[in-house]
């Protein structure tokens, strides 16, 4: 066999395995695919009122505004189940077995971030499902629907491979579940829950300027039909900047060698 | 002996983490088909050694070769033909051992067919078919270590390295284990490099046996050999009466009488010509001893000997510091 179908069938191998692990410990599956529907869920019942009379004219639903913000947070929080499998895999041990076999190097994370990836997407797929239930109509054709999960998938791809990163570095699984929080949070300071022009000065310039910011308004320009200005540009250009940057990032870490602990 | 026939071989590693030098020109020369124990405490090197021939890291000098193999050049090769073992059970705890095995067998590219076979076989050969159900967490140590073992043979790998196999199981399990290792070298050319701080442990299973000490060799030889290198070796005859006794205490220069038990010990490297020489000398003075018997030290006397230190307890709490 070459080196590359070895690549492939040993990064299929790998996602074998993180996929057994999800079924295994379904707290974090659990977690991973329903923290995101609670949120749409509290948004829309417990503050909706609220937050939605504060935005535009009163003509767009709560919903409508919120939902597309709720599934960007869902890409945003799926990392943190990556981040903890690469790191606890390096506690355990396996990983130096790994190390000693005669494998694709790559193959070990590639197995992680593509099983992240399909884990993510699933809790996506979720949110979008259950919105719909909820009321979300947009006005998305097929062609739309398809550019905005193909922007999710990139976006997720590149949130999970800067994950495999920080798994890397983290020094224990629980210092990885946390290091990614930040990037949990990014959302609420963009124009995923309000606009951004309802913030103060600092804020709002960050909340304007931050990578989720373009990549939402792209969403919503794509989903809700609202117009999205150059931000589809920036948001390809952020996921591929991050994406590339995790990328190396990780990989660089992984290739450096063992941990010595 | 060519280099052919070597199994791994190694001229002057060094390896340094910042000021503390953990190798300091190491030199190896292991042949194929035997069993080899690395022995030394705690912090000896045994590990990092174990780590840069299975190319886990690079040394920062010398050279190694693992199979016919360069470590540093040609790694891809060398990890072809090794499988490793390592001081902690390294299996998937959210996995079952079956799964484990099965797993092992696919990054081994094996036919799917195959690897299921060999799975079973090596579940039933190690008794772990009864725990085949449960994740690996649920195991006991002794068969994790089983286990972990199984997931290194189902590649079948040439040579198999096995660092401190049996550290940290209870007697019963280490029988067990030496077993196994035992087995493994029989009629199929499969060569062990194995770690260990137990003496006996190297005692039980090497055919020739290192002795590591801060980086640096300090013996090397079969456990026989090793045992006749120190003092403390003798030759113990028994005699009927305490006449015979004396009659044989003059024939022996350095040799001491013991009436009580009617015991000559002589000092004497244990060897046969030493043997035969001590039998010759009794022979032609016609003085019948009962019994005869020759007192080895063990290997703790031998790390004693060769370190200037001892190797239990005291050793154990230094490298831990």
């Amino acid at each position: 066999m070459t080196s590359l179908s070895y690549a492939v069938s040993d990064s299929a191998t790998m996602l074998r395995r993180n996929l057994l692990h999800a079924r295994r410990y379904p707290a974090m599956t659990f977690s991973t695919l329903v923290m995101p529907v609670i949120i749409l869920l509290l948004f829309n019942y417990a503050f909706g009122g609220a937050l939605g009379a504060g935005i535009g004219d009163g003509s767009v639903k709560y919903i409508d505004y919120i939902a597309p913000g709720i599934i960007l947070m869902s890409v945003a929080s799926g990392g943190v189940g990556t981040a903890v499998g690469v790191s606890s895999d390096l506690t355990e041990g396996i990983v130096n077995r790994f190390r000693t076999m005669a494998i694709s190097r790559a193959s070990f994370l590639t197995g992680h971030v593509v099983g992240g990836v399909i884990q993510t997407m699933t809790s996506v797929v979720l949110v979008v499902a259950v919105a719909l239930a909820m009321g979300f109509r947009p006005d998305a054709t097929a062609l739309e629907w398809l550019a905005a999960f193909g922007l999710l998938t990139l976006l997720t791809f590149a949130l999970t491979w800067l994950a495999a990163g920080v798994g890397l570095i983290a020094r224990n699984p629980e210092s990885a579940s946390n290091i990614p929080l930040p990037f949990q949070f990014l959302p609420f300071l963009g124009s995923a829950i309000v606009p951004p022009e309802s913030m103060p000065g600092g804020l709002r310039w960050f909340a304007e300027y931050q990578p989720f910011t373009p990549i939402i308004e792209t969403l919503r320009g794509l989903l809700m039909g609202t117009p999205y200005g150059n931000s589809p540009v920036l948001a390809l250009a952020w996921c591929a900047g991050l994406g590339l940057a995790g990328y190396l990032w990780a990989r660089s870490r992984f290739q450096r060698g063992p941990v010595v602990r | 002996m060519t280099m052919a026939t070597m199994a791994i071989t190694a001229t002057g590693l060094t390896k340094s983490y910042g000021d503390k030098v953990v190798l300091d020109g190491l030199d190896l020369a292991i042949p194929q088909g035997s069993i080899f124990a690395l022995l030394g405490p705690n912090g000896a090197g045994k590990t990092t050694t174990v780590q840069i021939l299975s190319t886990l890291i690079p040394a920062d000098g010398g050279r190694a070769a693992v199979a016919g193999h360069d470590v540093a050049h040609d790694g891809e090769a060398v990890r072809e033909a090794i499988g490793v073992t390592g001081q902690f059970a390294a299996v998937d705890n959210l996995l079952t051992a079956e799964e484990n095995l099965l797993l092992m067998a696919d990054l081994n590219h094996l036919p799917r067919r195959e690897g299921r076979r060999r799975a079973a076989e090596l579940l039933r050969r190690f008794d772990l078919a009864e725990a085949a159900g449960g994740t690996a967490l649920t195991l006991s140590g002794g068969m994790r270590r089983k286990l972990d073992l199984a997931m290194t043979l189902i590649g079948d790998p040439r040579v198999i390295f096995l660092d401190e196999p049996t550290t940290g199981l209870d007697p019963r399990s280490r029988r067990v284990m030496w077993e196994i290792i035992r087995d493994l070298v029989t009629g199929r050319g499969v060569t062990i490099f194995l770690t260990t701080q137990y003496l006996e442990e190297a005692d039980q299973l090497a055919d020739r046996v290192a002795v590591l000490d801060h980086g640096k060799l300090v013996a090397e030889g079969t456990p026989q050999e090793l045992k006749r290198r120190i003092p403390g070796h003798h030759i113990r005859l028994s005699f009927a009466d305490a006449d015979r006794l004396a009659s044989a205490a003059a024939l022996f220069d350095q040799a001491a009488t013991d009436a009580e038990t009617l015991t000559l010990r002589i000092p004497g490297n244990g060897g046969v010509p030493a043997l035969r020489a001590v039998l010759d000398v009794l022979d032609r003075a016609a003085v019948q001893a009962e019994e005869l018997t020759v007192h080895s030290p063990d290997l703790d006397e031998v790390f004693l000997t060769l370190t200037g230190r001892p190797h239990s307890g005291a050793l154990e709490k230094e490298g831990l510091r």
